[in-house]
């Protein structure tokens, strides 16, 4: 047993329902208790998504235990076929039904019978990965049912596109600006010339999946998502993949290098590919074309560069900072702070125990110590210890950083509704790069306002609350009814106490007591 | 508005696939009532990441509450169950030190048939420390149920009936003079004391020229009621906001009546005396077990009220109180009429309209009830589990209100089905649909308003002063959508979603 308050990254079935729910037409029925369904209440709240999200339980009760789920599961599943006519259902295991030890794989076999839908069983242990891991396994596990489906119906589709062109894989809901990202990415690919093939699962439909292979290369912007989907492509139809994360200006300068050397790569290949036959030969887009976008790109629509050149960012060289996260967005954010920054990072961590060799072969030599842990007090303890300037981290380290008066960026899920924005706020690509600059600038200058502030005594405002009507008026507060104002949470209590006031005022009443504030109340709304 | 009905309540029950909070969530406002107690959930990370999202911020302001997390070994039982929590909670008291520590079983503790209780009793002896256990798990339950698990448990806690009750004189039926009536709360006001230390100077004291006494009168009868010197002791059960408990405790004290405690109290260390000659009443209608736990096994008497969610519901339960002591209700009518018309203007918002509940909380037969006085019409009320008996006055009630008001009566729909209810919901077009937040932002895109449902569970709703805030909730989206009115587009989805 293990005493936690707080986790990083949530169950496994978590990491299957968002793959699941990101697709459209697939629904996932959980075999869990009563309640296990609140990932709905985060996608729908979070995401302020506005069509049901199609995940339902086929409910463990009492019954369950006793007798096991029978008839029950296929019933939901087939019931859910007849009233959704989904492409796909995927029955997800949770921890409680994993103990029971039930035979779901029987169940889905039977169910599949008697649905249009297909009908599979999420393949993931709960006690040994968590939601990323999962995540991870239930994509690819979706790929790759739909391309031995379509390989045993001789529907599989490996003609190269005419153009070269790529899949976007692992952009997916309550991901962290992924929304956003998945667009610049596009936008990005279509600067240099590459179609997109599909993207996925976001948006995606399964039905389309036996053309994944038509796409020259891949692309998986995140570790954690997609990786082993990008691997069973690569291995099954030979199509190549880009993993560089385009986060900062030198990596995105990287990824376009990877994505000029694959598509130069896959055109030799050609040769021996159709493509010659495609209706119109790509004659492509050159080395010299692709360097040179990198350099217009870099020196005059991101900012970042400039930004890294001037006054401001000047100030900001040797200042300490703290990065925690997932892997993905940790190694990179470290990377930018000490190579396109001058920030020192005292310390860079992960939570992503699983990717922890990646991760220190990433940001070796871009910080003073690396810290793998997936337990909060420890990276709270580090983050006094070191006492950085700025931290960049997830929504445990923003409150972290409140209690200890430092300013926080966030880089990375966990996170709240906040970091699901409306406006366009991508992490990756150029107009990453200029959002990244924003977020370190700012969280950077918060600090050091504050700083200032408390050299030079504060804001030079009156205290409002310190005019107390009471004074004024002759009225007093007695114990209870001050007992009873100190209860009320400080944020509303100035309001309360004002309109307390000013009733007992209109009333001639002297003393404000337990049963004046009450009164006040109830006649007021106070 | 026209249709009078004459028939009872229908009562259904459909397949429970239905969307509800786990009822482990009763940790979230337990560790904030019993300021001395901590709750550890034994669960899995499923459970804890419930908690962190479900109950958002808190979770960073150092809850005295935590998960001891099953992992691998605990479940194929190659960790001594009983080593790893004596370890965690030995943790625990060197961490915080609290009165009690209450251990939350779970779905997966049932299902590898953990003996918490077994457990509980040994451990307490070696760590001197009480143990509580409360198998709040979402196999039996739902919600609001986990208080009542919790409550459940903490009524065999309560120290027993006359162990410390202080010996009082019986003095016939009608006492002499304005015997001052014992303060059951510390924070409960006597009236006749005067103003040294900490004392609360009684209005009666001060009909001075300055004060309107008007004004109070719908608080404080002008000839408040004797004490009912040999009142048996009342106990009131229910976790509410110690403000609520407060107001609540002064209404009946208005009314003569004492009121000798509350489960849960502040402190787990001063849980009220039950048992033989001890009444019990509920203030929430998810209370059954404690309920029951009440009569059965500390042989208490249950006075089944209406309960206090709304100024009619506030005075049915005043009432009944009143009749189970034999005291007159003084001013209760006027009190009544007062809160009311210091509603008329949420009131004008919500005549007329209807109202559909999801169901989730178990608040929904009080709320509908409340709702239909209002002059709203109920299509239905979906509940989690509908105990008949516990529930009864409160049906009675709102059959009554109903049949006042002329309007038909809702059907009441038990473990209902979400997909059948949203189905109902498009056909009825309700003016509100009460809901939880997995079915809110869907429903508002498709033009349905909606009041997300848990914010009654944490909102102070209870007794006449907080009348208003149930309005002010439920009139909150109306209001919204008068001030959107004429942008044209209330609708949000694609045709054909």
């Amino acid at each position: 047993m293990k005493l936690a308050y707080w986790m990083y990254a949530g169950p496994a079935h978590i990491g299957t329902l968002r793959v699941a729910s990101s697709f459209k037409n697939v629904h996932a029925i959980m075999h869990a208790p009563l309640g296990d369904d609140y990932f709905n209440v985060m996608r729908s709240m979070l995401e302020r998504e506005r069509d049901f999200t199609p995940v339902t339980a086929s409910i463990v009760d009492r019954h369950v235990l006793a007798r096991g789920s029978q008839e029950k599961v296929v019933e939901n599943i087939t019931r859910k076929d007849k009233e959704e006519q989904p492409d796909l259902i995927i029955l997800t295991p949770t921890c409680t039904s994993s103990i029971l030890q039930e035979d779901l794989q029987n169940f889905v076999d039977r169910a599949a019978l008697e649905s249009d839908s297909d009908v599979i069983l999420a393949d993931v242990n709960h006690y040994r990965v968590n939601e990323l891991q999962a995540a991870d396994r239930t994509l690819e596990q979706v790929v790759r049912f739909y391309t031995e489906k379509a390989r045993k119906q001789g529907n599989l589709d490996t003609n190269r596109t005419s153009h070269p062109s790529a899949n976007i894989i692992g952009v997916f809901t309550l991901g962290f600006h992924n929304q956003h990202d998945s667009r610049e990415l596009k936008r990005l690919l279509n600067d240099l010339g590459i179609e997109i093939n599909e993207v996925i699962p976001e948006g995606g439909s399964v039905t389309r999946l036996k053309n994944l292979g038509r796409a020259w290369f891949n692309v998986v912007p995140y570790r954690e998502v997609g990786l082993m989907t990008a691997q069973y492509l690569e291995r099954e139809l030979g199509i190549p993949f880009v993993s560089t994360t385009p986060m900062g200006v030198i990596d995105t300068a990287t990824f376009v290098r990877e994505v000029a050397s694959v598509v130069a790569r896959a055109k030799e290949h050609s040769h021996d590919v159709d493509l010659r036959d495609g209706p119109s030969p790509w004659t492509g887009v050159s080395h010299d074309q692709f360097e040179a976008y990198i350099e217009e790109q870099t020196r005059f629509v991101s900012q970042a560069a400039w930004f890294s050149r001037s006054i401001d960012c000047q100030n900001l060289t040797g200042k300490k900072a703290v990065v925690f996260g997932d892997a993905t967005h940790a190694a990179a954010m470290t990377k930018i702070l000490a190579r396109e920054m001058g920030v020192r990072v005292s310390c860079s961590g992960t939570y992503c125990k699983h990717d922890a060799d990646w991760f220190r072969e990433q940001v070796q030599g871009f910080c003073d110590e690396v810290l793998i842990t997936d337990d909060h007090t420890q990276v709270g303890d580090m983050i006094a210890r070191i006492e950085p300037a700025a931290i960049f981290g997830t929504q445990m380290e923003r409150h972290i950083g409140k209690r200890l008066d430092i300013p926080c960026g966030v880089i990375s899920a966990p996170v709240h509704i906040q970091n699901f924005p409306l406006g366009y706020r991508p992490f990756l690509g150029y107009e990453g790069t200029n959002q990244i600059a924003d977020l370190v600038y700012n969280s950077f200058t918060l600090g050091m306002e504050d700083h200032l502030l408390e050299i030079f005594g504060g804001h030079d405002t009156k205290e409002v609350v310190a005019r107390s009507l009471s004074t004024e008026t002759g009225i007093s507060w007695a114990t209870d009814g001050l007992a009873e104002l100190n209860k009320i949470p400080g944020f509303v209590r100035g309001k309360i106490k004002r309109n307390t006031e000013r009733f007992a005022h209109e009333h001639n009443i002297t003393e404000i007591t337990l049963e004046v504030m009450y009164a006040a109340k109830e006649a007021a709304g106070a | 508005m026209s249709i009078a009905s004459s028939e009872t309540l229908t009562f259904e029950c459909e397949t429970g696939n239905y969307h509800t909070f786990c009822p482990i969530s009763c940790v979230a406002w337990l560790y904030q009532k019993i300021e001395d107690s901590f709750f550890l959930v034994i669960g899995t990370k499923t459970c804890g990441y419930f908690l962190q999202n479900a109950l958002g911020v808190m979770i960073f302001a150092e809850p005295r509450y935590a998960m001891a997390e099953l992992e691998e070994g605990d479940i194929s039982a190659q960790l001594n169950d009983y080593k790893e929590l004596k370890r965690l909670c030995s943790q625990i008291k060197q961490d915080r030190n609290p009165s009690v520590i209450v251990w939350i079983g779970t779905c997966t503790t049932e299902i590898i048939k953990m003996d918490l209780e077994g457990m509980a009793p040994r451990l307490e002896a070696e760590m001197g420390i009480p143990i509580v256990v409360a198998r709040a798990n979402g196999l039996d339950y739902a919600f609001t149920q986990g208080e009542d698990t919790v409550l459940a448990a903490m009524a065999h806690r309560c120290p027993p009936l006359g162990a410390s009750v202080e010996e009082q004189p019986t003095r016939g039926v009608s006492p002499v003079g304005g015997a001052p009536f014992e303060a059951a709360l510390p924070s409960v006001p006597r009236p006749n004391e005067s103003r040294h230390g900490n004392a609360h100077k009684g209005l009666e004291g001060q009909r001075g020229p300055g004060l309107a006494a008007p004004i109070l009168d719908g608080l404080r009868p002008p000839e408040a009621p004797r004490p009912h010197s040999n009142q048996p002791p009342l106990v009131l059960f229910g976790s509410l906001p110690s403000t609520v408990a407060t107001q609540l405790t002064m209404e009946l004290n208005n009314q003569g009546i004492e009121v000798a405690g509350w489960l849960p109290s502040q402190r787990y260390l001063d849980l009220p005396a039950l048992g033989e000659g001890a009444y019990v009443c509920g203030v929430n209608p998810f209370l059954s077990r404690t309920a029951t736990t009440l009569m059965r096994r500390r042989r208490c008497k249950l006075i089944g009220a209406p309960f206090p969610i709304g100024p009619d519901g506030t005075r049915a339960w005043i009432e009944k109180i009143c009749s189970v002591f034999g005291v007159q209700p003084c001013n209760l009518e006027e009190r009544e009429e007062r809160i009311w018309s210091g509603l008329q203007d949420y009131l004008e918002l919500v005549r007329g309209k209807s109202v559909f509940f999801m169901g989730d909380n178990l608040l929904e037969v009080s709320l509908a009830r409340f709702l239909v006085r209002c002059g709203m019409v109920v299509y239905e009320v979906g509940i989690p589990y509908m105990d008949r008996r516990f529930q009864a006055a409160e049906l009675e009630l709102l059959e009554r209100t109903c049949h006042e008001m002329g309007v038909p009566l809702p059907r009441i729909v038990e473990k209902p089905d979400n997909y059948h209810q949203i189905q109902r919901i498009r056909e009825l077009q309700p003016d509100l649909a009460i809901t939880g937040m997995a079915h809110a932002n869907p429903l508002e895109a498709r033009g349905i308003s909606t009041k997300w449902s848990v914010e009654f569970t944490f909102a102070q709703i209870h007794g006449f002063t907080n009348s208003r805030d149930i309005l002010e909730l439920v009139t909150r989206p109306l209001r919204r959508n008068q001030s959107l009115q004429g942008l044209g587009w209330a609708s949000l989805v694609k045709p054909g979603v």
